[in-house]
């Protein structure tokens, strides 16, 4: 009896400590690498903050950034060409108010293109990162009929000088990744990290499920919005001032 | 219940090997193309990252509905019990099949990694209904395959009915899957509705039955087989029910999404400034492809000629349906913002522009070649078609006429 | 029976030929030619000569659809260590002809599909995060 009883104080202790070390933990970068050879894993959930009034339609640094990051050269042809991020430059008519925001895979808790595509090459990775296998995706185009945010770019022709870290070819369909292969060493999206350096800091990265990181404090105490929210695909992208 | 005679179409003959040379020079041209898309890759073709499925996806998408409307005429005959269609069952069977092939050829040849196709079969996701649709095409085949052999061969007279039950719930389930495939898109504003699965089983009536109609009139005027006029005339009026029942679930599916405020937008579109899909819906699928066909259906003593037009317009009318859903549907932008307007670099907020290139038709045409080249070499060595469809005792007489035949015709 | 003997006639001729490359390579005669990589494989040469793509097709799974990282068999080492240098001192792409994976590709006659989508040179200094 005697035994649980000191348990639950352990842990008790253990708690407490957590929270008195968690404000210091919060300033330092949202994540550390991951040890070599786990996977990711449910305990998190990877997401973004981006605060809408700090950005504006003459910056595209994020963009930039991406483009570089990925290897996305493109051919000049903007109806072909692939996009993982764009900024979208929104007017109220009845107001005249504009305002100007990135938008790209919002990676979905529920992600339509996962339940539509035949193969499964559409999956969600344990951390809640929307990717296309490449290896299995048979270029039907399904999940681009189903996703509620054009998120996604098929590739019209054949490629070549790819990035190491972004292998992509003539056939298959692709999206934003999160820089997966970046959070996997314990670090941040392009973006991200070109719009704090180059842009206007208007995004955040981190864990969600994490009560203890930045992001989940600040969409704990102030108000946050996802796009179309009425869809009930619970987007890890949320938006300040939409 | 009168005996049917059934006869194979005589093979090589020089009509016939007319026919299958034209029909081979058009698939030999459709395969061409799909080298030609798929070597440069689809920017060749007027598809984009807004209009992701094109003209090849209009052709496989008519094909494969038209496929399982086709086996209509067999389920009537045989699970309704009315006589008149069942000697024509054997032809409904096959012509289902040929159909399916055609459709599936055109949207395989399509993918953007055709040569991963066995992919489609090892890796499976269990939640997506395309890969169900997998499952139903390729079941659809056994089914009916299955069915037209109990049809023809008098040993498996005890699975007649049984398999054509099957046969009859199966394709049901194959065009409410085909259907569902865009009711389950939850983005698209043109497409979510409960009502696109009957709407397409609808069309899969009308589009089946005009084709078929379109095969037995050429067929039995190039083999000089007797047809009675009292059934095209019935087939014409059926005919007349499937397209009238096409336009009925039409109007409900613009009318409930015009009560749904956030579906005005998209109807506004569709319906009235679409430009070419207007025109496409209006005057191609609501004119042509269904009221001047009921009217010369239902015009008593329609003739052959007539029933032939009707058809025809019905099939052409049908094309212009989809194409109205599946373009017209991707061409009205997604909604991220409801009530505001948006523009990006990526043709958010924009109307995007699709013109079908010259190889994406090809390979549509070629889908629909290579079914009538299945249908015809199918007809061909199988004793498909009947002798003949007069009526009364002119119709005896005719088989003995028709019989003799294909022993004079090489 | 004739017919059972010669398909297994045929598929005795096909194992043989399929094995003879392999064969060769190790025997060190006349098989293909192509840049030495420097420092050691992460497996010993003839385990990777006939299993490395049984060992990048799993891996690729584990990396891609779980997100291990770091582990054993991976492509993209594969190309570091492998990819040679031209005299101008740019990397020469290793599915060139001639180079260390196309020319046992061209010579056992099997596409390699890796490259469609993979790099094919080293990652560069400035690309890295
Ligand atoms: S935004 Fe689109 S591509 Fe990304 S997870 Fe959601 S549905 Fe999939
Ligand atoms: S295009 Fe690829 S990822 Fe998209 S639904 Fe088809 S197979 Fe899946």
């Amino acid at each position: 009896m005697s035994q649980p009883t000191s348990r639950r104080d352990l842990l008790k202790a253990a708690a407490i400590g957590a929270v008195a070390i968690a404000p210091g933990l919060t300033l330092i970068a949202p994540a550390a690498a991951r040890p070599l050879g786990t996977g990711a894993s449910a305990a998190n959930r990877w997401g973004l903050l981006i605060d809408t009034s700090k950005c504006d339609a003459g910056c595209t640094a994020c963009v930039d950034a991406c483009k570089t990051e990925m290897g996305l050269t493109g051919h000049d042809r903007p109806l072909t060409d692939s996009q993982y991020i764009r900024k979208v430059d929104v007017t109220d008519p009845a107001s005249g108010h504009r305002h100007s925001l990135p938008v790209m895979c919002q990676h979905c808790a529920k992600p339509p293109c996962v339940d539509v595509c035949p193969t499964g090459a559409s999956m969600k990775r344990a951390d809640g990162i929307v990717l296309v296998d490449r290896h299995i995706c048979i270029g039907c185009r399904y999940c681009m009929m189903a996703c509620p945010y054009k998120a996604r770019s098929f590739i019209h022709e054949d490629q070549s000088g790819q990035k190491p870290d972004n292998p992509r070819g003539k056939g298959c369909v692709e999206s934003c990744t999160l820089c997966a292969h970046r959070i996997d060493a314990g670090g941040q999206p392009a973006c991200v990290e070109s719009c704090a350096k180059d842009g206007r800091a208007a995004m955040l990265f981190g864990d969600l499920n994490d009560p203890n990181s930045e992001i989940s404090r600040r969409v704990s105490t102030e108000a946050t919005s996802r796009i179309r929210a009425d869809l009930g695909v619970e987007p890890a992208i949320r938006y300040q001032g939409i | 219940m009168k005996r049917v005679q059934y006869l194979a179409i005589p093979a090589w003959t020089p009509g016939w090997m007319m026919v299958m040379a034209a029909l081979a020079v058009i698939i030999a041209i459709a395969g061409g193309a799909v080298l030609y898309m798929e070597h440069q890759g689809h920017w060749v073709t007027g598809m984009t990252n807004q209009v992701v499925w094109g003209m090849p996806h209009v052709f496989a998408i008519f094909l494969i509905v038209a496929a399982s409307g086709a086996l209509n005429v067999a389920s009537i005959g045989s699970v309704f019990g009315r006589e008149p269609y069942q000697p024509l069952g054997r032809l409904s069977a096959l012509m289902a099949m040929a159909l399916l092939a055609g459709g599936l050829g055109v949207l395989v040849l399509d993918l953007g990694r055709p040569d991963r196709l066995v992919v489609a079969i090892t890796h499976f996701n269990v939640k997506s209904i395309f890969a169900w649709n997998v499952i139903l095409y390729s079941g659809f085949f056994a089914v009916v395959g299955f069915y037209l052999w109990a049809m023809i061969d008098w040993r498996m007279k005890r699975a007649y009915k049984p398999a054509a039950i099957t046969a009859f719930l199966w394709r049901l389930i194959l065009t409410t899957g085909t259907g569902s495939i865009f009711g389950f898109l939850l983005a698209r504003d043109a497409y979510n509705a409960a009502v696109m699965a009957p709407l397409f089983i609808a069309m899969s009536f009308a589009f089946g039955l005009a084709l078929f109609i379109l095969f037995i009139l050429g067929a039995t005027t190039a083999l000089n087989r007797p047809l009675s006029m009292e059934l095209v005339r019935r087939k014409g009026r059926l005919l007349g029910l499937f397209v009238a029942a096409n336009l009925y679930f039409v109007a409900i599916q613009h009318v409930t999404a015009l009560y749904m405020a956030d579906r005005v937008a998209v109807e506004t579109f569709l319906l009235l400034q679409g430009g070419l899909y207007t025109a496409l819906f209006w005057g191609g699928q609501v004119l042509l492809g269904a009221l001047v066909p009921l009217i010369l259906v239902f015009r008593p003593n329609a003739s052959r000629c007539r029933v032939r037009a009707a058809s025809v317009l019905v099939v052409l009318g049908g094309i212009a349906q989809i194409y109205v859903i599946l373009i017209g549907g991707q061409a009205f932008p997604l909604t991220l913002f409801p009530g505001m307007e948006v523009s990006s670099s990526f043709q958010d907020g924009l109307v995007a522009a699709y013109a079908p290139t010259a190889a994406e038709i090809l390979l549509g045409l070629g889908g629909f070649a290579l079914a009538l080249l299945i249908a015809v070499i199918g007809a061909s060595a199988l004793r498909i078609l009947p002798a003949s469809l007069g009526d009364g005792d002119e119709a005896t007489a005719e088989i003995i006429l028709a019989e003799g035949d294909p022993v004079a015709a090489p | 029976m004739n017919m059972l003997r010669a398909v297994m006639l045929a598929l005795l001729l096909g194992l043989a030929f399929v094995a003879s490359p392999v064969a060769t390579a190790q025997a060190g005669e006349a098989g293909p030619s192509f840049p030495k990589a420097q420092g050691s494989c992460v497996d010993d040469p003839a385990t990777m000569r006939r299993h490395h793509f049984d060992f990048l097709t799993h891996q690729r799974d584990d990396t891609l659809r779980a997100g291990i990282r770091g582990a054993k068999y991976s492509l993209k080492e594969c190309v570091t260590c492998h990819a040679s240098t031209a005299a101008n001192g740019k990397p020469v792409p290793v599915n060139a002809p001639g180079q260390f994976c196309q020319s046992c590709h061209a010579y056992a006659a099997v596409t390699i599909d890796c490259f469609s989508c993979h790099a094919t040179t080293p990652q560069t200094a400035e690309a890295k995060p």
